[in-house]
Parts: structure tokens; sequence; C-alpha cells
């Protein structure tokens, strides 16, 4: 599977957007991402009401034109929560991913090299990494460092690590026996030379597919992590926040589930649908069935 | 003996006849699971809330009114120096596996919780008490080292029952008291399930079994309530839900009181709150009602000092420190501080801390203080907040009665230290007149006030819903505890 | 064969020692003392120390470690410092409650993916197998306890089918304790079925596209033949993996379901034992639940090597 998704030589932009532009998948998928990071980086400079101000007499209201999503039981504005939310949110799975993948793909790329010893003890690491039930595992370190949205990167980054460490570490394995790596190695360049002039290029596309995927991930286990109490703190917020302070008033105030349901479901969604065009784009098999 | 026999077997069928009748069980939701059931070995409120007057008994009890009440004591002669209690024991008294109650379980039950090696959570409570000796069968002499006019309050704690020593060890697992109720199975995680004890010396209670089912989520507790499930919730974690059960006619919701102060601690030997005039600031910067409001969806009264509004001591001091953030601003002005400052608040789990200290946190941010918020959990407050005295603010309820005692206290985590107090504390331990140990309450209420030791914000109200034809819970919670021994079912 | 089994067998227990170690230090790091939280606030000093005493917490940590490490070799899993029962008879109590929950779950997912996915990879390219996808996306895309709170809103709260929460235990009949678990399985296999479909169709597909599939195409079976007889059994194994999975991942991942609907569950022990400083019960069934992730894998591997030789020298 990994041989095949990956070729000699650099992405070629014009064969890339012409096939994105037959792929629907990508096209929705891009979309819904591109306009949830705009809400995020909107809502850095403007949201409808200020979301810091608390206005309890004004609590639980259903939706209205002042309020389109209605209000919380402090009185703000749900809409503007879900924008404010949507920066925690996002933050902290990018940042996940960005630590699975600065020490993950590095060890992979490393093993495959090395082989032997090195490979052995990376693959058992992450398999005792893997064996952890990673709920649980957060709650332990959150345990230890106290709840708030750092710890919960750290908590979702770490579980990101095995994973990047094993894909980029299962293609760069298949790449290593082929001719164009055996050609650079015979003329004399060093294994940490051919793995980033060579070895890398290749598997980015492998890589960023993986990343979106994990991206995904990392919203949902942002949510479940914040729903427990233990992600972001006030008076920050996120979306999962926000579902565990709506928990309670769902009998009364359902709105306050509803706005940052949906808004986590589109984002799971949007990066769910351009990871799988990415991964149709770049890999020529599936095209092939197509 | 046959006549006797006869009646007995009259009785019960009367019993039976009426139990087929009516309903006689019950589902009693309780938010925390308690930790094992001895009341005896630790502080969780939910060993409690199961097994008092239930389960276990005490020589002396309080009742629904925050009243002492006799109990296994049937009455008691206290010596005119105030130093030697003789109590007279229950006759036909029997712990649930059939042995006699003695004067000698109240000896072991006393010497037990006082000695060296005791895991009392409450070891306090029996710090006046000298010696206990068995006079006879049924007659227990109680000599103190000094008069204390709460003694008797203190015998009938939960942490006081009387205990038999053969069984002391598991009562953990399987408690074995004296009360109506008597033990059948935990399902832990679950529910404790508790049936009535017809061997019981008193009245004997109308529900045959009941089960204190433990659900912690406040949606959760609220659906099951709704569902039917769970008949009755003493105390419902959901305030938000109380308005949707008072419109159902099926349903009983009553606010009870607690003896939970709700208050805004301040670490009073810790720059920059260690000046009254910033300690009042905040007082001023602070809406009540908005907290209570925001975080209790308006259930809680606000309270001026340390002490619970339905105590005939209590002093309304609310109005010392009303909400006026300009007051607050010139306070801090001339504190020297007009630009305010940066703090942390701890919040401990429940939710008036984590929810009250985000109202707080929006409140202080008005006038300049800004304050960093940092959720913990019990163990970590206990040892960084309670031990450690490492915090700037938290916020806590304190659910023990009476416990204004606390600000004489050396070394109590928010640190205060006042001569003038102290004095009253010492007057009080030796005042044995209900007037003038009145009068001292209310001194010691006004001088906290005055020095704004803490923020006063409100009494935790008691969020009873059960179902409508339930009869005989209690409305006010004066000890943690769901006395079930008078509920009954009525068409 | 053997030797693989062996050193495979070694790295088990290596990784299981490793495991017992990271669990044990990291905890050690948490702050917050059991005793003084079971005493609580009035507590005197002299009560704490002697509690402390009793639980064995005065020890070294060394000591600790040895004495619990040393336990777990003989099946002696300690005793929890809360409710100071065995901490097996915990994890029995809670066991009956997460394995059958995970069972459900999971053939509930089962009986819900493979036919989608059957039906989808079959009608591949069309539009059923469009929309289908869709809604499969969709089904990934759903946090299972926001699910949760739905199905609790709409089947306990308002239609009032089943119970909002809570176990019954099965000694109340197996009807109530099976009504108790079944929102909770859907909530669990929803967001599973959706993967699960996902992989079956596209397992399928590919094993579609293999030669021997054309060549029994070829010979002139029909379409439906060859997808039920041939492809089906080839497409499983990525179906079987992802199934394993799913499992380890259901027995343990759902303190959040369990939350949810208050069960009481291995999850949910483990996660209240955490808040209350039971360290020995977080250590134990940590312990115990990476052990059977790990044996669980060690005999899916074991399983693969034994049917493709070429494995073992991996």
């Amino acid at each position: 599977m990994a041989d095949s998704l990956v070729a000699p030589g650099h992405a070629d932009w014009r064969l890339f957007l012409a096939k994105a532009r037959a792929n629907r998948s990508f096209q929705a998928g891009a979309a819904i991402t591109l306009v949830v990071i705009a809400v995020a980086a909107l809502s850095l400079f403007w949201t409808p009401w200020d979301v810091t101000k608390f206005n309890v007499p004004d609590r639980l209201q259903g939706p209205s034109w002042a309020h389109w999503f209605g209000t919380d039981h402090f009185g703000r504005d749900i809409l503007s929560m879900v924008m404010e939310g949507s920066r925690n949110s996002i933050a902290v799975a990018l940042v996940a991913v960005g630590i699975g993948m600065g020490i993950g793909v590095p060890l992979g790329c490393w093993a495959a090299a090395k082989r032997g010893l090195a490979d052995e003890v990376l693959m058992r690491t992450s398999d005792v990494i893997f064996a952890f039930p990673a709920l649980l595992s957060a709650v332990m370190i959150t345990a230890v460092f106290g709840p708030g949205a750092i710890n919960a990167i750290i908590a979702i980054g770490i579980f990101n690590i095995p994973v990047f460490a094993r894909v980029a570490r299962g293609a760069a394995l298949s790449l290593w026996p082929r001719e164009f790596i055996l050609a650079a190695r015979a003329s004399g360049k060093h294994a940490g030379r051919i793995t980033i002039e060579h070895i890398l290029p290749n598997i980015a596309n492998l890589l960023l597919v993986q990343g979106t995927i994990q991206f995904s991930l990392g919203i949902l286990a942002e949510a479940g992590l914040s729903y427990v109490g233990l992600g972001a703190q006030p008076p920050a917020t996120s979306w999962g926040r926000m579902l565990s302070e709506a928990q309670t008033m769902m009998a009364i105030a359902p709105q306050m589930a509803i706005a940052p349901g949906v808004a986590i479901i589109v984002t799971v969604l949007g990066l769910n649908l351009l990871g799988d065009g990415l991964r149709d784009i770049f890999d020529p098999r599936l095209r092939r069935e197509r | 003996m046959l006549k006797r026999s006869l009646l007995a077997a009259t009785a019960l069928m009367a019993v039976v006849a009426s139990a087929n009748a009516q309903r006689a069980d019950l589902v009693l939701g309780m938010v925390l699971e308690p930790p094992h059931l001895d009341p005896t070995e630790g502080a969780a409120a939910a060993i409690d809330e199961v097994v008092y007057a239930n389960l276990f008994e005490g020589l002396t009890r309080i009742g629904e009114n925050g009243a002492v009440l006799p109990a296994l004591a049937e009455n008691w002669v206290v010596s005119d120096d105030g130093l030697t209690y003789t109590f007279e024991l229950r006759e036909g008294a029997t712990f649930h596996d059939g042995s006699a109650l003695d004067a000698g379980d109240v000896v072991f039950s006393l010497d037990r919780a006082r000695a060296e090696t005791s895991t009392n959570a409450q070891k306090t409570l029996f710090e006046a008490i000298s010696a206990v000796e068995a006079m006879d069968e049924t007659t227990v002499k109680v000599t103190l080292s000094k008069p204390s006019g709460d003694f008797l309050y203190n015998m009938g704690w939960g942490d006081a029952v009387i205990v038999a020593p053969e069984t002391a060890a598991t009562n953990k697992e399987n408690p074995v008291g004296t009360g109506p109720f008597k033990f059948q199975t935990w399902a832990k995680g679950s529910a404790v399930t508790l049936v009535r004890n017809d061997a019981y010396w008193g009245e004997k209670p109308a529900l045959e079994k009941v089960e204190f089912r433990f659900i912690s989520d406040p949606a959760a507790a609220t659906a099951s309530l709704l569902a039917r499930d769970v008949q009755a919730f003493p105390n419902l974690p959901a305030p938000e839900s109380i308005p949707q059960f008072s419109a159902d006619p099926s349903f009983k919701v009553v606010i009870g009181s607690t003896e939970g102060e709700t208050i805004l601690s301040i670490n009073n030997k810790k720059p920059p709150f260690d000046n009254v005039l910033v300690r009042r600031a905040m007082a001023h910067a602070i809406d009540r009602q908005a907290i209570i409001d925001g975080a209790m969806f308006g259930l809680g009264t606000p309270i001026g000092t340390h002490f619970a509004p339905h105590h005939p001591a209590y002093v309304e001091l609310v109005e010392t420190y009303l909400y006026d953030p300009a007051k607050a601003k010139a306070l801090l002005a001339e504190a020297g501080i007009p630009d305010g400052f940066t703090a942390t608040i701890k919040l401990p789990p429940p939710s008036y801390a984590r929810r009250g200290g985000e109202v707080i946190a929006a409140q202080l941010r008005e006038v300049g203080i800004n304050l960093e918020i940092i959720p913990v959990e019990w163990p970590v407050w206990l040892d960084q907040v309670f031990k450690a005295k490492d915090f700037d603010l938290t916020i806590v309820s304190h659910t023990e009665p009476n416990d204004i005692s606390i600000y004489g206290r050396d070394d109590y985590y928010f640190q205060y230290d006042s001569a003038p107090f102290k004095a009253v504390m010492t007057e009080l331990g030796s005042t044995v007149n209900e007037d003038a140990r009145y009068a001292l309450f209310r001194k010691a209420q006004e001088i906290i006030t005055e020095d704004a030791v803490n923020v006063y914000l409100f009494q935790l109200a008691k969020n009873g819903v059960w179902d409508a034809k339930l009869e005989g819970l209690w409305e006010n919670s004066p000890v943690q505890a769901n006395d079930v021994t008078k509920v009954r079912w009525v068409e | 064969m053997l030797t693989y089994t062996l050193s495979r067998l070694l790295i088990v227990a290596a990784t299981l020692v490793v495991a017992s170690m990271v669990v044990f230090a990291v905890l050690e790091l948490v702050p917050g003392d059991p005793a003084r939280l079971m005493l609580g606030m009035n507590a005197t000093e002299d009560a704490i120390l002697a509690l402390r005493t009793q639980m064995g917490l005065d020890q070294p940590v060394l000591t600790r470690y040895l004495d619990w490490a040393g336990g777990l070799l003989v099946g002696d899993f300690g005793r929890s410092y809360t409710y100071s029962v065995p901490v097996i008879d915990l994890v029995a109590e809670r066991v009956v409650v997460s394995l059958p929950l995970a069972l459900m779950a999971l053939a509930l997912s089962t009986a819900i993916a493979l036919p989608v996915g059957i039906f989808s990879a079959a009608g591949h390219g069309r539009t059923a197998d469009t929309v289908t996808m869709g809604a499969s996306q969709l089904g990934v895309a759903i946090p299972n306890f926001w699910f949760a709170l739905l199905l609790v809103y709409v089947f306990a709260v308002t239609l009032r089918w089943v119970p909002a929460g809570g176990f019954p235990g099965w000694q109340a009949g197996l009807w109530p304790a099976l009504k108790a678990l079944i929102l909770p399985a859907i909530a669990l296999a929803l967001p599973q079925a959706a993967i699960l479909a996902r992989v079956t169709r596209s397992a399928l597909i590919e094993t579609l596209s293999e030669d021997y599939i054309r060549t029994a195409r070829a010979k002139g079976l029909t379409a439906q033949k060859v997808l039920w007889t041939h492809a089906l059994r080839n497409a499983m194994i990525p179906v079987l993996t992802i199934l394993g999975l799913q499992f380890a991942f259901l027995l343990a991942g759902t303190i959040i379901i369990e939350n949810v609907f208050t069960l009481p569950g291995l999850g949910r022990l483990v996660f209240q034992a955490i808040n209350q400083r039971d360290l020995i019960v977080v250590e134990s069934v940590v312990v115990l639940l990476v052990a059977t992730v790990i044996l669980v894998n060690f005999l899916v591997d074991l399983a693969y090597a034994w049917a493709d030789p070429r494995l073992r020298t991996r």
C-alpha cells in the first residue's frame, strides 16, 4: 500500500490541481476546513458579543435575532462562545499533531534507516504506548500536572508520537530498497542526508494524509477530555467544555449542547473528507479503480 | 406466653397487610458513593448519608430541626459541675447480628474513637472525655476533663455511633449497627440496599427496603427522577432542573437549608490580602445575588458572616459589604494598589465552586483584580490549600454545623489570627448557659465580618426533589443524613 | 516457530514490567494524600498518621513497588485504600458490566457495519454507495458522548422507554440489566460501526480487484457468488483486526460513556480511583488492562505468524 503511494521526485502541483478539481470529497473537505479556520481567525478580532461579560439575568434564552443560538447559564451568547471555543479546540488538536509529527517522524525515519536494535526498541516502545488505554492515560497525566489546555495537548500529543513514528517508519522502510535510494547510497550520501533529501519528500504526502486524520481525531479527543473536565479551563472555553457545561442543562436548554456538538461534527467531517480526498489524489491505485 | 406470641403474630399480619396495601420500597438518589460504610473511620459525608439514624445509632442523635434527641441512651444525668454524664441505655436494643447492646459496647466505641491509633475523622469530638466507665449492664458514666456545652451534641454525630467490638473491624464492608434498618447488599459503583430490621427496639419504619443509588452526573440524576427510576433525591445536584420539577405536580420540591456556609476563602497572611482594605474591597466587588443566580440558579441564601441563617444566634450582616464596584476601587486605591493586581483562585470540584469561581473572576476583573482559575481535585485541594496554605483564594462550603470556631484555630488554612476573636472562643468553651453562648456567637460573627476575613457568599441550599406521594423526608439538613426511618408512601 | 514464540513472550514480559514501572512512577508524582482525603478537613494529624500506617503509605517507595509488583506475580492485586477490599473483587464486580457492554456494542456495530459495508462495496460507485459512505462519514464525526446525551434526552427523558442511567445489577434479572445497557451500547456502537463499515467496504473493493477474483469471474462465476464466497472471506482479515482493536478500546475506553450513563464499569472505577487517590486500584487495573491488550496483540501476532511463515523473520 505504502509502496504505491510514493514516486520519485516532487509533487507536481499542476497534476495535483487537476486531480483536486475532479475530487468532490477534497473540495467539500477543504471548503469546510477553510470556513472553520476562518471563523476561528475571525474570533481573534471580533465576536458578536463579548464572552468575558456575564449577563446572568439573560441566561438560558432560546435562539433569537440577538442571540442566534441562544444564551448559556451565565447569559453569554452561544454563537460567540462557539466561535471563541473553536480556537482552543483547533489549537489543541493542531499542536498535538505537531508534537506527534515533530517527534514521531524523525524517530520513525531514524528507525527505518538504522534498522536492528534501534528499530526494535522504537517498535516495542510504541507497542507499550499503544497498549495503554488512551483516555485513562490522559486522565493520569492531568492528575499529575493538573487540568488545562497545555496538558491536554501533551496528553493527546504523546499518543500521536507512535502513530507518526509507525507511519513514517513503514513508508521509509519500503523506500530504502528502491533504486533511486540505492543510487544515492552508492554515491556515498550519508543516511541522514538521504532521509532528508529523498525519503521525507516522498513520504510527505502520506504524512499529510495521516496528519489530517490525526487532526480530526485530536478535535474529538479534546472534546472528550474537556467533557470530563480535563481540557480547557475558564475563562477560556472549547467545544468540549461547552458540551460538559451543557450536559447538566440538557433538559431545560438543549440549545447549549446543539451548537458546540454540531461545530465538532462539521469540523471533524470536513477534516475527514479532506483527508480522504487527499488520499485519493495521492494514491494512484485508488484512482485506477475509479 | 401463648397470648403474647398470638398478639405478635396479629401485629405482624397487620404490618404485612398494610405493606401489601402500600408501597414499601424506595430508591433514593445520592450524588457520591461512600468509600465504605463505617462512619467512625472516614469523613466522607456519603457514609452518614446512608447509615446515619438508619443503620447506626449513637447515644444521642440530631433530629430534623437540629435538636439533640435521645437515641441509644434513653436518658442521662449531668452532674452539677458539668463534668460527669451518666447515660442509661435502652432496654432491648440489639445489634443486627443478634447480640445485645450493653455498656461494654459504649465503652469500647468511645475508647476506640479517642485512642492514640484512632483513625476517627472527628477525633476532636472526643477531646474533652477523660474516662468512660460501665457502671452496670445498661449504665455508662462519661467523665470530662472540662465542662463542654457541646458534649451531648457531639455524641450525636455519625462519627460517635456505637459499634460492637466483634464487628468493628468489618463494619466498612458489612456494617452491623443497632438501627431500624440493616445492611443487605452493596453493588459497588451503583447502590447500597438496606432492609427493615424487624428486631428494632423502637418504632419500626414503614419502608421495608431502601436502595441508596449513587448518581453523580447532574443530567443523569435529573433524568433518573423524571424516569421514576429514583423516587427521591434529597439533594439534587442539578439546581438548573428545579423549575422543571416545581412545575410538575407529581413531584414535591423542597428547598431546605444546610449547614454549608459557602465562602470565598482568602489567604489572610499573603500580600496583598494581609491588608484588610483589600479584603473589604473584594467584599464590595462581589455581587452575591449574581453568583447565586449564575452558579446555583437562584437557590441559596446570601450570608454576611460565617453562620447559618436559620440558627437563632445568626446576625444579619449582608449589608456590611454591599455590591459597590466604585467603593471597591476606592478601597483598593486607599490600600495603594489603584490598578489592581493578579492572583490565583483554586477551585475544588463542586459546581458551587467551579461555576461560582467563574462568576467571581468576572466580577473581580471589573475592579482590576485578575484571577487565574486553577481547578483542583479534592486530594490536591486538601494538600495544597488546606495543609500547605499554598493559595491566594479558594471557594469552599464549610458544612460542619456551628463551625465558627475554626476562625480561632491556630494555623487554620485561611490564616486568620485575631486575639479578640480567640478570647471570645475561650470564653465560649467554658460557657454552658445558652443565652450567654448566643451572645458570644453574635460577637464572634461581628468580629470576622468587620475584619472581612473571607468573603461570605451564601448558605448552600438543600434541593430536595421527591415523589409527591412520599412523606417523612427531611426538609433541612442539620447534619448530613438521609433519615428514612419516618418515610412512607401515601395515596 | 518455537523460538519466535519464546522471543515474543519475552518481549511481552518485558513490556509488562516496563508498563508496571511507568504506571507506578507516574502515580507517585500525583499530588494528594489518600489518608487525608479519607479523613477530611477536621481530622487531627495523628489520626492521619495512624491511617497512613494502616494503609502502608509510611513505607519507602521501592518497598511499596516491590510489594505490589511481587503481589501481581502471584495474582494478588492488593487492597483498595478507599474501599478496603481486595482490588480483584472490585474488578470482578465491574467486569460483569464492562464486558457485556463491550460485547453488546461490538455485536451491534458488526451487525450494522458488515451489511452496510458489503452492500456499499457491491454497489461501488453508485448512488447507494455514496449515500451510505456519506452517512458513515457523519457517524465517524459524531462524538459518542454527544450522541449519548441525545439518546438519553429522547429515549429516557422524553419517551421513558429505558432508564436514563445506572445499572440495576444482574441479580435484578436479565431484562432490566440488559435494558440499562442498550443506550450505552448504541452510543458506543455507532461511531465504531461507521469505521467498521468503511473498512469492510474498502477491504472488499480491494479484494474484488485482486487477480484471483478476476480469474473466478472469468471462469463464469456470478458476481454475487464471487462476492459471497471468495472475496468476503479474504476481506475479513483487516475487518477482524479492526474488530480486535475495537474490543480492546471498548473494554477500557468507555469512561466517558460510563460517566454519561453512570454505569459502574471498569473505566469509571479507574477514573474515580484516580480522583480518590486510590492509587493501588489505578495501578493494578491499568496494568491489568495493558496486559490484556498486549496479550491480545501477542495472540494475533502468533496467529498471523502461524498463517504466514514470512512474518516470523520480521
